[in-house]
C-alpha cells in the first residue's frame, strides 16, 4: 500500500510508485529551481565569496591578496565594533521582548470582541508601510528636546520636564525603541491576532469549564499552542534587528558620545564603502552572518531534525 | 512615454550620426545652491552641442559614492561622476576602469594653467591624467558670530587662542561656545583644521606628507590634542546632527563659533548675513593662514562607444575652461582651480580664500594623502574623542597607530 | 488618512449599552491610548505638511496650521529639485510602478510555488533549502550588494529592469516562501490525497486545490511585497539608471539635501506621498490581511 508511516510526514511518496531516483517529483523539482539557484548561488555563494575575501586585503575591488587573520584581529581591537555588538545585544534583547510581549498583549486586548476592530488595527498597522528612513527622520522630530514633546510639555508650564532620550548616551538606544516599535509592534499584534484567532473554541470551553482563570488559560494553554506564530515572529523580528541600519542612520548618525548608537551593519557599510576597505567590511559581515548560524543551526535541527526521529 | 522618446533618440542617431550625445553624470550636489552650480556646468555642456543627463544622489558621498562605485563595477558605467580628488578613484584607475585623460590635458595645456598643481598631481596616475578637476574647498574655517560678541562686551576673537579664552564668558553669558554636529566627519574636520593651526605646518608636513611617526607622536601634535581636549568642553551643549543646523546656531546667535569648511558661506548668505558686520571667518583659525586644497574632480569611466568617449573627452575640457569655472564656482562658493580667471563677484570671505591660495600657502588635503581607511578609523576615533571623555593621551596615542596602519 | 482621522473619534462617539463597565473603560481607554502613540508621528506628519516654512519654523510640531497651505504638497510633487531635474516625486512615480508590479507578481509567484513545494512535494534537501533561505533573511543587504553586481555584472543583466526585479525577487523569497509554506500546511491533506487519486500533477494540484483557496496568503504577500519595494531605496539606485530610478530616490534627495536649509513640510508632504501606495494598500485589504496571516502563521 501507498500509505505508508513515511507518507504522513511527506505527503509525496504515495504519488511517486512509477518513477524512482533523480526522476521522483521531477516537475516539484523544477519547479523549485530558482529557489535552489537562490540558496546556492546568492546566499551560500555570496556568504562564501563575503567570507574568502574577508581573509585578503581587499580596498575598494575585491582583490585576492592573501592576510590570514589580520583583518579579524583589526575588527575584535576595534573599540566602535565591540560597543556595536554591545548596542546591538542590548537593542536586539528590549526590541524583541517589547515587541513580543506588547504584541501579544495588545492582540489579547483586540481579540476581546471589541468595537471597531478595524480601525483599531489599520491604526497600529499602518506605520509597518512607511520606511525606517522616514520613521527615524519624524522620531528625531517628536524626540526634540527644542519643538518636541518636552519643548511642548515644558510650554505647558511644567519647566523642569526632561525627556531628551537621543541626546545622551544611557538613553539613546531607548530613543530608537520608541520608533522600531512603532513601526513593528503593529505587524506583530496581526501575527498574534491572527494565532489567536486559530484557537479552537472548544479549549476556551474546556478551560472555563475547569475554572481556569483567564490570564493562566493564556500562558497555560494558549501560549504553547501558538509556537508556529512565535517562531513566525521571531524570525522576522530578528531578522529585521540584525539588518537595523536606516534607522539609526536617520536617527542618531551612531551618536551621541560618540558611538552610543552605532550598531554592526553600520561598521560593515561604512568599512566596505566609506572607508574603502572590503577586508574588514567583509570581516565584520562573516562575524555577523556566523552569529546568525549559532542561532539558526540548533533551530533547524529541532524543526526538522527532531521529527525524522520522532 | 519614454519608449517613444527612446525610439526617436534611437531613429535619430541613425539618421544623424553627428547628432548631440547623451552623457549621463553622476554626482552628490544636491542643495540649492550645489544645483545651481551644477545647473552652470550642464548648459554649458548643453551648449557645446551635447546632452548632459542629471543624475543627482542626495545624503553626500557616504550614500552617493558606493553607487557610483557599484555601477562602475557592475560593467554599466555613467558618462562622468565626481570624486574628491585624491585616492578615493585610485584603485578603478588601476583596475583601467577610467578613461585616460591625459590627451585632453595636454591639448588644453592643464599642467600651465591648473593652479594650484597639487590637484593635478592629484589625477595623476603613473604619469597618466585620469580626472578633471573642477573647484578647492578647504575646511580650515572658524566662523564666528560678531552679535554673541557684541552682546558680551568684547571684541571678536581673531584667532582660536581668543576664541578659547572668550569661551568663559560666552558661557556666562548662556551661549554655546562652540557649535559642533553629531555627523562624524564634523569632529574630524575640526580636528583637522586644529591640526594645521596649532601644530604649525612643518610638523603638519611632516606628519601628513613625510609620514613621520615620531613627530607624529611627539611634543606639537601633544598639543593639538590638549587644544582638541579644550575644545570639545567649549561644544558641550550643542545637541544638533547635521552640519548646518550647527552653523545655524550661529546665524542665531545662539552658539559664538564653528569650525566648518568654506561652504558654510553659503549658509550665512541664505540667512542674508553679512560678512564682516554679521559674521566673521578666519581661515586656518586665524593661527595659520594656511588652507588645504581638497575639492571635487570628475572621473570618467571607460565606455565601449567612441562617440560617448569623444564626448566624455569635450566635457573633461569644458570643466577646466576659464568661463565654466568662473560660473561654476561663483555659485558653488569654492574656489577655481586655476589662477588666472577673475572673481571680482567674491564675497569677502571667498577673497580671503583667494588671497591665500595665491600667496602659495596650501597644503594638500586629507584625501590626498592618506587612504580613505585611514580617514575613516580616524574618523571613528575623533567622534570618540570628541563626544566622550577621552584622555588627550590615549587618544593620541591612538591617532598614531591608525596612520601607522596606512604606512 | 481620512479614515484614520475618522477612526479615532469612534469608538468614543458611539458607545453600545453597558459599555461603562470597568472593564471596558480599561480596555477602550488602553486601546486609545496606544493609538495615540500610533498617530501621534502621522497627526506631526499631516500638520507640518500643510504649514508655511515660517510658521514651521517658529517651533510647535504639535499646533494645527494657523494657515493651511497645501504649496508644499505641490511642490513635493511636482517641483521639488533633485540636482537639476526639478519636477519633484511626479518624475519616479511611474518607474516605482514599473519596478513594484513585475517585481511583486514574480516574487509572488515563486514563493508560492516554493512553499507548495516544500510541503507538499518534499524532495531530499528541500528543507536544508529552506533552512538556507531563512538564514537568507538575516543577512543584510548592504552585505550583498557586492556579490549581486557581480552575479548581475556576469549575466548580463545589470543595469536593467530585468535584473532589479530578479534582486527584488530573490530578497522577498525568505520571509514570502516561509509564510506559504506554513499557509499551505494550513490545507487538510486529504484534499491532497484526493486530487492525487484522480492523477492530477504537480501544477494540476497547485492551480486547481492550492491557488483558489490561498486568496488571504496572497493579500499578505502582496502587502509586505508592495511595502518592501516600494520602500526601498538602495536597490533602485544601485541596480538601475536615471530613466529608471524609483519615486525613494527622489525622496531621499528631497529629505537628505545635505546642505542648504531644511524644508520640513516640503520633506513631511513628500513623505506622506511616497507612502501613500502602500498606505492605500493597507487601507482597501487590511480585514484579509489578519485572515491571511491567521492561516499563514497558525500552523507551522
Amino acid at each position: 500500500m501507498s500509505v505508508t508511516s513515511e507518507a504522513e510526514r511527506g505527503r509525496i511518496t504515495s504519488a511517486d510508485r512509477p518513477r524512482a531516483g533523480w526522476r521522483r517529483n521531477i516537475s516539484a523539482k523544477i519547479a523549485a529551481i530558482p529557489m535552489i539557484a537562490t540558496t546556492l548561488v546568492v546566499f551560500v555563494g555570496g556568504t562564501i565569496w563575503t567570507v574568502v575575501y574577508s581573509f585578503t586585503d581587499s580596498k575598494l575591488l575585491p582583490r585576492l591578496r592573501w592576510v590570514g587573520l589580520d583583518q579579524y584581529d583589526r575588527l575584535w581591537s576595534n573599540s566602535r565594533w565591540l560597543v556595536s555588538i554591545e548596542n546591538l545585544l542590548f537593542y536586539g534583547v528590549m526590541s524583541l521582548i517589547f515587541t513580543v510581549v506588547m504584541g501579544f498583549i495588545l492582540a489579547v486586548l483586540m481579540d476581546q470582541k471589541i468595537r471597531y476592530e478595524d480601525t483599531f488595527r489599520t491604526i497600529m498597522l499602518y506605520p509597518f508601510a512607511l520606511s525606517f528612513i522616514v520613521t527615524g527622520l519624524v522620531w528625531q522630530w517628536i524626540l526634540n528636546p527644542d519643538f518636541g514633546v518636552q519643548g511642548i510639555v515644558r510650554s505647558w508650564g511644567w519647566e523642569s520636564f526632561t525627556f531628551d532620550p537621543l541626546h545622551s548616551p544611557e538613553t539613546v538606544l531607548y530613543g530608537l525603541l520608541i520608533a522600531g516599535l512603532w513601526q513593528g509592534t503593529g505587524f506583530v499584534m496581526c501575527l498574534m491576532l491572527a494565532g489567536l484567532r486559530g484557537i479552537d473554541e472548544d479549549i476556551w470551553k474546556a478551560a472555563r469549564v475547569d475554572g481556569i482563570p483567564t490570564w493562566k488559560t493564556y500562558v497555560v494553554v494558549i501560549i504553547p499552542m501558538m509556537r508556529a506564530v512565535f517562531v513566525t515572529t521571531l524570525v522576522i523580528v530578528a531578522s529585521g534587528i540584525i539588518r537595523l541600519y536606516d534607522l539609526v542612520v536617520a536617527m542618531t548618525s551612531g551618536g551621541p558620545g560618540g558611538n552610543a548608537s552605532q550598531v554592526p551593519a553600520m561598521y560593515v557599510y561604512d568599512y566596505m564603502f566609506q572607508a574603502q576597505n572590503l577586508g574588514q567590511g567583509f570581516a565584520a559581515s562573516t562575524m555577523m552572518l556566523l552569529s546568525v548560524l549559532i542561532v539558526l543551526i540548533p533551530w533547524a535541527y529541532l524543526e526538522f531534525g527532531g521529527k525524522k526521529h520522532g | 512615454m519614454k519608449l517613444t522618446r527612446l525610439t526617436a533618440v534611437l531613429c535619430a542617431s541613425v539618421a544623424m550620426p553627428a547628432m548631440a550625445t547623451e552623457l549621463e553624470v553622476t554626482h552628490w550636489w544636491t542643495s540649492g545652491g550645489e544645483a545651481a552650480a551644477v545647473a552652470e556646468l550642464a548648459k554649458a555642456f548643453d551648449a557645446s552641442g551635447d546632452k548632459w543627463v542629471d543624475g543627482a544622489i542626495a545624503g553626500g558621498g557616504g550614500t552617493a559614492r558606493p553607487i557610483m562605485i557599484s555601477r562602475i563595477t557592475g560593467g554599466d558605467p555613467m558618462g562622468a561622476t565626481q570624486f574628491n580628488h585624491g585616492q578615493q578613484a585610485l584603485e578603478l584607475v588601476e583596475a583601467g576602469l577610467m578613461l585616460d585623460l591625459t590627451d585632453v590635458a595636454e591639448a588644453n595645456n592643464w599642467k600651465e594653467i591648473v593652479f594650484p598643481p597639487s590637484l593635478l598631481d592629484a589625477c595623476t596616475v603613473d604619469g597618466r591624467i585620469y580626472c578633471a578637476p573642477v573647484n578647492i574647498h578647504s575646511p580650515e574655517w572658524l566662523w564666528l558670530s560678531n552679535k554673541v560678541y557684541e552682546d558680551i562686551g568684547i571684541p571678536v576673537p581673531t584667532n582660536w587662542d581668543e576664541f578659547v579664552a572668550s569661551a568663559p564668558q560666552v558661557r556666562e553669558a548662556g551661549k554655546i561656545p562652540l557649535a559642533l554636529g553629531d555627523q562624524p566627519w564634523q569632529s574630524n574636520l575640526a580636528f583637522g583644521a586644529m591640526q594645521i593651526a596649532v601644530a604649525g605646518l612643518d610638523a603638519w608636513k611632516a606628519v601628513n606628507v613625510d609620514k613621520n611617526m615620531d613627530v607624529a607622536a611627539g611634543p606639537e601634535y601633544a598639543k593639538v590634542f590638549a587644544a582638541a581636549a579644550s575644545a570639545r568642553e567649549l561644544a558641550k551643549g550643542s545637541n544638533v546632527q547635521d552640519w548646518n543646523q550647527a552653523t545655524n546656531l550661529v546665524i542665531t546667535d545662539q552658539a559664538a563659533g564653528q569650525i566648518m569648511g568654506d561652504w558654510a558661506q553659503g549658509e550665512f548668505q541664505v540667512a542674508q548675513e553679512v560678512a564682516g558686520t554679521d559674521y566673521t571667518c578666519l581661515p586656518g583659525l586665524g593661527l595659520n593662514e594656511y588652507i588645504s586644497t581638497g575639492g571635487d574632480a570628475f572621473y570618467f569611466p571607460k565606455v565601449d562607444d567612441p562617440e560617448k568617449e569623444a564626448a566624455q573627452k569635450r566635457l573633461a575640457a569644458l570643466l577646466v575652461t576659464p568661463e565654466v569655472q568662473v560660473a561654476f564656482n561663483l555659485k558653488k562658493g569654492s574656489l577655481p582651480i586655476r589662477g588666472d580667471v577673475d572673481l571680482a563677484a567674491a564675497n569677502d570671505c571667498m577673497k580671503k580664500g583667494l588671497e591665500i591660495l595665491a600667496g602659495g600657502n596650501i597644503v594638500p588635503s586629507g584625501d590626498m594623502v592618506w587612504s580613505a581607511d585611514v580617514q575613516k578609523q580616524a574618523e571613528d576615533l575623533m567622534v570618540e574623542f570628541w563626544k566622550s571623555d577621552m584622555a588627550p593621551e590615549e587618544a593620541h596615542t591612538k591617532w598614531v597607530e591608525i596612520l601607522k596602519s596606512g604606512l | 488618512m481620512a479614515d484614520a482621522a475618522i477612526a479615532m473619534t469612534g469608538p468614543r462617539g458611539a458607545k453600545p449599552k453597558k459599555a461603562l463597565s470597568p472593564r471596558n473603560i480599561m480596555l477602550y481607554g488602553i486601546l486609545i491610548l496606544v493609538c495615540v502613540y500610533y498617530l501621534l508621528p502621522l497627526y506631526v506628519m499631516v500638520m507640518t505638511s500643510l504649514k508655511g516654512m515660517p510658521e514651521v519654523r517658529l517651533g510647535n510640531i504639535f499646533s494645527p496650521p494657523v494657515e493651511i497651505t497645501f504649496e508644499p504638497w505641490v511642490k513635493a510633487w511636482a517641483t521639488a529639485c533633485t540636482g537639476l531635474n526639478c519636477d519633484g516625486l511626479s518624475r519616479g512615480f511611474w518607474n516605482s510602478v514599473l519596478i513594484t508590479v513585475p517585481s511583486v507578481i514574480l516574487s509572488i509567484i515563486i514563493a508560492s510555488v516554493n512553499g507548495y513545494a516544500l510541503i507538499n512535494w518534499k524532495f531530499k534537501g528541500s528543507e536544508v533549502f529552506f533552512t538556507i533561505l531563512i538564514f537568507g533573511s538575516f543577512i543584510p543587504y548592504q552585505i550583498m550588494l557586492y556579490p549581486i553586481v557581480i552575479l548581475l555584472r556576469e549575466a548580463g543583466i545589470y543595469g536593467t529592469l530585468g535584473g532589479l526585479v530578479i534582486v527584488h525577487t530573490i530578497f522577498g523569497m525568505p520571509i514570502l516562501t516561509l509564510l506559504f509554506r506554513n499557509y499551505f500546511s494550513s490545507i487538510p491533506e486529504e484534499l491532497f490525497k484526493a486530487a492525487r487519486v484522480d492523477g492530477a500533477g504537480f501544477w494540476g494540484i497547485y492551480f486547481r486545490i492550492m491557488l483558489p483557496m490561498s486568496l488571504p496568503i496572497f493579500v499578505v504577500a502582496l502587502i509586505l511585497q508592495v511595502t518592501g519595494i516600494w520602500n526601498d531605496f538602495l536597490f533602485g539606485v544601485v541596480f538601475t539608471k536615471p530613466d529608471l530610478y524609483p519615486m525613494t530616490v527622489q525622496l531621499n534627495n528631497i529629505v537628505n539635501s545635505v546642505q542648504g536649509v531644511k524644508e520640513y513640510n516640503v520633506n513631511m508632504a513628500a513623505t506622506l506621498l511616497t507612502g501613500l501606495v502602500p498606505l492605500i494598500v493597507y487601507f482597501v485589504s487590511g480585514k484579509l490581511f489578519v485572515r491571511g496571516i491567521a492561516a499563514g502563521a497558525v500552523k507551522g
